[in-house]
């Protein structure tokens, strides 16, 4: 299948990973660092165009199409199979990182899809492989684990069902720019948002990532949510809907992450705030909020690893995860804690990190098409993440009151990932004409405008304000917010058991009387069959010549008549 | 190690109090030292960033508090959910058959 020196960097981590549960010690090591970066390279020397293609079915899959796009995700998604990858040298699940290079590899194969048949191929790949990830975190991830998965196979089920029809209707399988303009692109398009956190079925992401282990949170966190605003960028640019589904995901997000105790759940839901504003960006649809899109999952994909590495440390060291337990760890995990701040700094778009550079384009896109309530809705959203995760992840993990717990920094190569992950966010912070460059389309934004800088300044600090003010509204308590999943664990549940319990009744009654019935019938058998029976018992000869001479003499006489 | 660690002295944080508002009013008073691009009429009022950062937040707080009354239950909510419902043992479903 290769042209010349073609090698699909998907199949460069799909091979790491399956080999990597044979190996142990440096060797495993080696390959977990040396995979994502010479998948990396591979990327990068791709030809522009379709690279690769196979026939199946008299379709021609195009099952390598490089451009800038994919590059720049491609390059993303090397880069954090890279920094996971090392977080999780010390893991002792030799399942997890397999897996979670699986997930990687068909992350990459998904971006480098041309065509629907091949998309859809690496999209389930990628959902049995990110299962295998939850699964890995043991205890309570069997049951979210199960859930995470019936739910992406329904939106694969849902892909599969629009891609077929699309087909049917248009005879193309190339992935291209589409509008939901058929039922089978509403499907498709269904499918994708599934996957990104969409409502209403947004409520997978912050059940499943949390119960992932330490290390396999941070994995999770990358791929399934940014590969479907990949595919939504590339499918779906400019779908006004998306617009109002964005804005839905920013603001869920939000409220949600307010009321939550878990510091990895709270980050799950900041994952579906901040794929709301890419779903937003996609829904503006001109270049600038496309470009800004993109550039925001690349610094996203980055700055939550981060977030989740630091949680992931916490979680590492004390084995507790909710705010209510944690405090003041900032005296004993210095590290942990700078690289945490840098990562919320990150999330909230602060000047000088990455957030800043990117997300603004999304807002400035708005402002440019003269959106006023969107323009003004993101520039609340963008103080709400402030306050929900900038300030209240940080406060309530490594400061707020003095849990007691001591523990130290995490091992070296935690630490080590934490270190270059917050040097990337600040580094596209404070030079964003690298990631500027890699964009999509030409860039013509200037991050660092006084107003912009001052203006930013004004809305985080006096959402900062606003969050030391209302402390006592935000105090934890050891509570979960009931969501659209509650139809499925709670309702659902309870419907179920209702229906066992009546149909336990049910079949009870059924049987009895089926049971009553049977007797009754056998004792009217052996009644009348029996060897006591009328029909059954051994009669005289006598009966038998004088029933026989009745019928003789009754045929004699009616003979006669 | 103990707890009157610098950071967590009442003095400190005193401090730290009568910074942030030094900042918070720096950034306010900066406003007259850039140029605004207003795209829209309301950019123009003074302090518009800052009032409309600090009044949502306190309005997404307000709401999320709202929202919490109604879906806020205890974390062992799905565990006790799943616990109320007894799976009868085998003798009983021996006796029902």
């Amino acid at each position: 299948m290769a042209e010349g020196l073609t090698i699909h960097p998907a199949l460069v981590l799909i091979a790491a990973g399956l080999i990597l549960p044979l190996l142990r010690g440096q060797v495993r090591a080696a390959l977990v660092l040396a995979a994502p970066l010479v998948s990396l390279w591979c990327a990068w020397s791709l030809p522009d165009g379709v690279s690769v293609t196979w026939t199946w079915l008299g379709y021609t899959l195009e099952v390598v199409r490089t451009d800038a796009l994919a590059r720049l995700f491609a390059t993303v998604f090397a880069i954090m199979a890279l920094g996971g990858g090392l977080f999780a040298l010390n893991r002792d699940s030799a399942m997890e990182l397999a897996a979670a290079f699986v997930y990687a590899g068909a992350a990459l194969g998904a971006v480098f899809a041309g065509d629907l048949v091949t998309l859809f191929v690496f999209w389930e790949i990628m959902a049995i492989a990110s299962t295998i990830v939850v699964f890995a975190g043991g205890g309570g991830a069997l049951g979210a684990g199960l859930r995470y998965a019936v739910i992406h196979f329904f939106g694969g089920v849902l892909l599969m069902a629009g891609l077929a029809g699309e087909i049917l209707q248009t005879g193309e399988i190339t992935f291209r720019a589409m509008q939901p303009d058929s039922a089978a692109r509403w499907l498709i398009l269904a499918g994708f948002l599934i996957n990104a956190g969409a409502p209403p079925l947004s409520a997978w992401l912050p059940d499943a990532y949390p119960e992932g282990s330490w290390s396999g949170t941070v994995f999770l966190s990358a791929f399934t949510t940014k590969t479907a605003v990949y595919v939504l960028l590339r499918g779906f640019p400019g779908a006004e809907i998306l617009i109002w589904v964005g804005m839905y995901m920013v603001f869920y997000g939000i409220v949600y992450a307010i009321l939550e105790n878990d510091m990895r759940r709270i980050l799950a839901y900041s994952i579906v705030n901040q794929v709301g504003f890419m779903v937003t960006g996609i829904g503006i649809g001109t270049e600038m909020a496309l470009n800004g899109t993109a550039a925001h999952a690349f610094t996203h994909i980055i700055y939550k690893a981060l977030l989740l590495m630091a949680a992931g440390a916490v979680l590492y060291q004390t084995g507790e995860r909710l705010c209510t337990r944690l405090g003041g760890l900032f005296r004993t995990m210095p590290l942990t804690t700078i690289c945490g701040s840098i990562g919320a700094l990150s999330i909230s778009a602060f000047p000088l990190t990455s957030g800043f550079v990117s997300k603004s384009m999304i807002s400035q896109a708005a402002a440019d098409q003269h959106m006023l309530t969107v323009w003004l809705l993101l520039a609340a959203a963008s103080a709400g993440v402030f306050l929900h995760a900038g300030i209240k992840f940080p406060w309530f993990v490594f400061f707020q009151k003095d849990s007691g717990l001591r523990p130290p920094d995490p091992p070296w190569n935690m630490r080590l990932a934490m270190i270059l992950f917050s040097a990337l966010c600040i580094g596209i912070g404070v030079v964003p004409g690298t990631l500027y460059a890699m964009l999509p389309y030409p860039v013509n934004y200037v991050p660092y405008t006084g107003a912009h800088v001052v203006g930013m300044l004004q809305l985080l600090l006096f959402s900062g304000l606003a969050f030391f003010l209302m402390l006592g509204w935000l105090r934890r308590t050891q509570t979960i917010t009931l969501d659209f999943d509650w139809f499925y664990r709670g309702f659902g549940w309870a419907a179920a058991q209702v229906a066992a319990k009546t149909g336990r009744a049910a079949w009870a009654t059924a049987t009895a009387t089926l049971r009553e019935a049977t007797l009754r019938l056998v004792d009217t058998l052996s009644r009348h069959h029996g060897p006591e029976g009328v029909l059954g018992r051994t009669w005289p000869t006598g009966t038998m010549a004088f029933w026989t001479t009745l019928l003789l003499g009754t045929y004699l006489v009616l003979a006669y008549l | 190690m103990s707890d009157d660690h610098w950071l967590v002295r009442p003095d400190t944080i005193r401090k730290l109090w009568v910074a942030f508002i030094a900042i918070l009013v720096l950034t306010v008073a900066a406003e007259l030292f850039v140029d605004w691009h207003p795209h829209f009429a309301v950019e123009s009022i003074p302090g518009f960033n800052a009032w409309y950062g600090l009044g949502s937040c306190i309005a997404l707080i307000v709401f999320a508090r709202g929202l919490g009354y109604l879906l806020k239950r205890p974390d062992d909510y799905y565990e006790t959910v799943a616990v109320t419902v007894e799976e009868p043992n085998r003798k009983e479903r021996r006796r029902n058959g």
